[in-house]
């Protein structure tokens, strides 16, 4: 569904990201791991059209997206939800929703506040509370929530576990397993191998803005020099 | 039309001068309808909403042909651009509509007065007193109760993360920008019946609508409104009570205002900008090229002037004078990284310096020039404690206010500053009276002040004040005391703005208050962005520029401002490093990537 390939990018004369080549199928869920600084999150915003790519493809659902404006990738249905989070700390919680509100395709059921509270509990208990006045793992839960009201049919999903207490990382990892199983295609981005390998199903291994390795999550849990050289800190 | 005003702002955060220009078409063109409408009511009502919206499609277009082009450009740029369309629009009116002012018709139905509490209240005021606050109250329905008003409130704080939500930003803004014009040119069109419609209507009203939108709190309607209030009521107290320092109350209270609560009565602070990690380029030593070109342009602006007469050594002399306040000025902008709306006020307080300490105290020439650096000094220590606390667009309206204060000193004083008619007679002593030792006396201290700020710059405190502008916070991590840098910084630049001020005053021997008002101030930004904010060279090369072109201009054409303006937004559009950038970046473009 997601097809990236040759992708690159500069910041001004400096290449930060090298020919980056990775893909995402329907309902499938690849972890793209790497260390602080590897180009995760460059990946991921030149993918959304922030960065613009000096060269490269993106693929969404068979057409081409290579440089287009962020709200014209996002209304084909690819969703962003950024690592800082970005919630937007003057508006309440429902207010927040609305504003990732967008229609669903056809023939898909369209997510709307009460459904989404199901799938985050404590979003639901402060609908009204400004986005300003939440704990991070809340606000992290608010930021997909928003990204979902879009009805997206794949999300790119920034280390959703960063900084978050162990417990909260656990109920994420249980909403990422929810929205697979709801046919929603993800591209996760982590530095937790732990968190990943219990909800991804591939990894692709990112260093130095260059694609180092791919594959299954059971080959990488076998292969431990490549997880030696590339993840450990 | 503070609302206006606060709400492009808050979503665009583009500091708007054209604002005003939108405010006074809406007069002009109101009144261009009303008297061309039959009388009566649907002629008036007719013709005021018919101007509201027919400056908000010239709001669109202007939105659309320039503003939507530089929506990533800094600050400064944008509101450089703005100024050029001020400059253009001035002209416009002035071609379409012509310099007499004009009156407009009284309301019908409201021609009356009545009588509240013994005094009499003219029902027009009445009607205008009533519409603020309704007006106000749709524009909050506006923005809490509809889907369009939460994409504003939200895209105000991360625009590019409703971007990727799927909203399409630039259409949101274009509409904001729309009704932010529709409220400028109502609120121009209903000024129509109770005052005269002019050509300095813009730059007026701007400045009241920036001091009511910053002491409010930007991107605060509530707050604009509450401050709107209190400056009407000083307005209308002060009249009674102190005839003869409204102009100075008002932005007194903007500067108590600030410094008690620096982001204004109902604002919050700005939050930083996302994504635009703005790292500002090294600034290195000159390449020997550009050295070489220094040199050649110092040997001709010392071997040629003897045989200049002497019309051309006033103007040598005059762009000698701009390049060191330019240059001042950049020492705060560039590396202190603080912007200055009022750099003016240390140029005319310089000025005002030299004339008084010759015709008060009767002290020669050099005493004078000795004094203008004091005054502007002593000034820029005071004014510069409140600006240099505060940040960004706050820290530049407090500039503003104080140098619209100082003005207001100058022109109110009558007895000590002669007031509009300014002090005459300050005339160089005997061996620099020639035109050409002025020229040379200027250059030497021009030159000398120039190269020491730039010496100051590459110095210790130059890195440190670089380094606070960078990351105040990391600057203060390794033990750098950033307000202090930037007080000193503020001074340094406040003294070299005074000599060029003293300089001023004996080159044209006489001071008058237009020294240290806005338009001074907005000269001295223009020379600095259009040089480049980010190149040593820059205020040099934009000085230059700058008063070649007024000067070239102002002699050859009727409509110099059109001209001018629509220089300066081709400029922005084109050159957006400014001139000294745009020709650094061919330079180093030609020489590939080293």
């Amino acid at each position: 569904m997601l097809k990236v390939s040759g992708l690159s990018a500069h910041y001004g004369r400096a290449h930060i990201l090298e020919e980056v080549a990775l893909e995402v199928a329907a309902g499938e869920v690849v972890v793209l791991l790497g260390r602080n600084g590897a180009g995760k999150s460059t990946t991921m915003k030149a993918i959304m059209g922030l960065v613009p790519p000096s060269a490269g493809r993106v693929e969404f659902d068979g057409a081409e997206i290579t440089g287009r404006e962020p709200f014209e990738i996002a209304r084909r249905g690819l969703g962003y939800v950024p690592e800082e989070r970005r919630i937007f700390t003057e508006l309440t919680v429902l207010e927040n929703l609305e504003v990732g509100r967008r229609p669903a395709p056809p023939g898909a059921t369209p997510w709307t506040p009460a459904r989404l509270f199901e799938l985050f509990p404590s979003l639901g208990r402060m609908q009204d509370r400004p986005g300003g006045r939440m704990s991070g793992g809340e606000q992290q839960m608010l930021t997909i929530a928003r990204t979902l009201m879009g009805n997206p049919r794949l999300i790119l999903l920034d280390e959703p576990s960063e900084g978050l207490a162990p417990v909260v990382v656990e109920r994420m990892a249980e909403a990422i397993v929810t929205l697979k199983a709801s046919g929603l295609g993800i591209l996760l981005s982590e530095q937790n191998l732990h968190f990943a390998r219990g909800v991804s199903d591939r990894a692709t291994i990112i260093e130095k803005g260059r694609i180092r390795w791919s594959g299954t999550i059971p080959a990488l849990l076998e292969a431990e020099e490549v997880r030696e050289q590339y993840l450990s800190v | 039309m503070a609302s206006g005003l606060t709400v492009i702002f808050g979503v665009s955060r583009i500091v708007n001068f054209a604002h005003g220009s939108l405010y006074m078409l809406g007069a002009y063109l109101a009144w261009t309808l009303v008297t061309s409408l039959p009388r009566g009511h649907l002629g008036f009502w007719g013709g005021v909403l018919g101007a509201a919206l027919a400056v908000g499609v010239i709001g669109l277009v202007v939105e659309m042909l320039l503003l939507r082009r530089i929506y990533r450009a800094p600050e400064l740029f944008q509101l450089l651009a703005t100024f050029g369309v001020v400059l253009v629009v001035q002209d416009l009116a002035l071609l379409t509509w012509g310099a007499q002012d004009l009156l407009g018709p009284r309301a019908p139905g409201l021609r009356g007065s009545v009588e509240i509490l013994g005094l009499r209240f003219p029902l027009y005021e009445l009607f205008l007193i009533v519409v603020g606050p309704v007006v106000l109250g749709l524009l909050l329905l506006l923005f809490h109760r509809t889907r369009w008003g939460t994409l504003v409130r939200a895209a105000t704080q991360d625009r590019e993360m409703v971007g990727a939500l799927g909203v399409n930003q630039r259409m949101l803004f274009t509409s904001v920008f729309f009704l932010g014009s529709v409220l400028a040119g109502l609120g121009g069109a209903l000024q129509l019946p109770r005052e005269s419609v002019n050509l300095h209507m813009d730059l007026a009203i701007i400045t009241e609508a920036f001091v009511v939108v910053v002491v409010g709190g930007l991107g605060s309607l509530s707050g604009a409104a509450l401050a709107a209030l209190l400056i009407g009521e000083l307005h209308a107290f002060g009249i009674l009570v102190f005839p003869k320092i409204t102009l100075v109350l008002v932005f007194l209270v903007m500067a108590v205002v600030l410094v008690v609560r620096p982001h204004g009565l109902r604002g919050k602070p700005q939050p930083a900008a996302h994504g635009v990690a703005a790292a500002e380029p090294m600034i290195g030593a000159a390449p020997p090229a550009l050295k070489l070109a220094g040199a050649v342009a110092l040997l001709l602006a010392v071997a040629l002037p003897p045989f200049l007469g002497d019309y051309a050594l006033t103007v040598l002399t005059e762009i000698a004078i701009c390049i060191l306040f330019a240059a001042s000025l950049h020492l705060i902008m560039g590396p202190g990284g603080m912007a200055s709306f009022g750099h003016a006020a240390y140029f005319g307080l310089g000025a005002y310096g030299a004339a008084l300490a010759a015709t008060w105290l009767g002290v020669p020439m050099l005493g004078g020039l000795a004094m203008a650096p004091v005054l502007a000094g002593i000034f820029g220590v005071v004014f510069g404690w409140f600006c240099v606390r505060l940040s960004g667009v706050y820290s530049a309206m407090l500039t503003l206010a104080f140098a619209q204060i100082a003005w207001s000193v100058a022109f109110q004083w009558v007895e000590l500053t002669g007031g509009d008619n300014g002090i005459l007679g300050v005339w160089p002593d005997g061996w620099a009276a020639p035109k050409l030792a002025y020229y040379y006396l200027a250059l030497a201290l021009c030159l000398g002040g120039t190269l020491l700020l730039r010496r100051v710059v590459h110095a210790p405190f130059g890195y440190a004040l670089r380094a606070q502008r960078d990351s105040a916070l990391r600057a203060e991590a390794i033990g750098i005391d950033a307000f202090r840098i930037r007080w000193w910084g503020f001074t340094l630049a406040a003294i070299a703005a005074g000599v060029a001020g003293g300089l001023f005053a004996y080159g044209k021997g006489s001071v008058f208050p237009t020294y240290l008002a806005i338009p001074r101030s907005v000269d001295a930004l223009l020379m600095v962005l259009l040089g480049g904010v980010q190149t040593l060279s820059g205020p040099i090369v934009g000085a230059i520029a700058y008063a070649g072109l007024q000067e070239r201009l102002m002699r050859l054409l009727e409509y110099w401002r059109l001209v001018l303006g629509a220089v300066i937004i081709l400029l922005v559009l084109f050159f957006p490093q400014g001139l000294a950038g745009a020709a650094r970046f061919f330079w180093e473009r030609r020489h590939g990537d080293a």
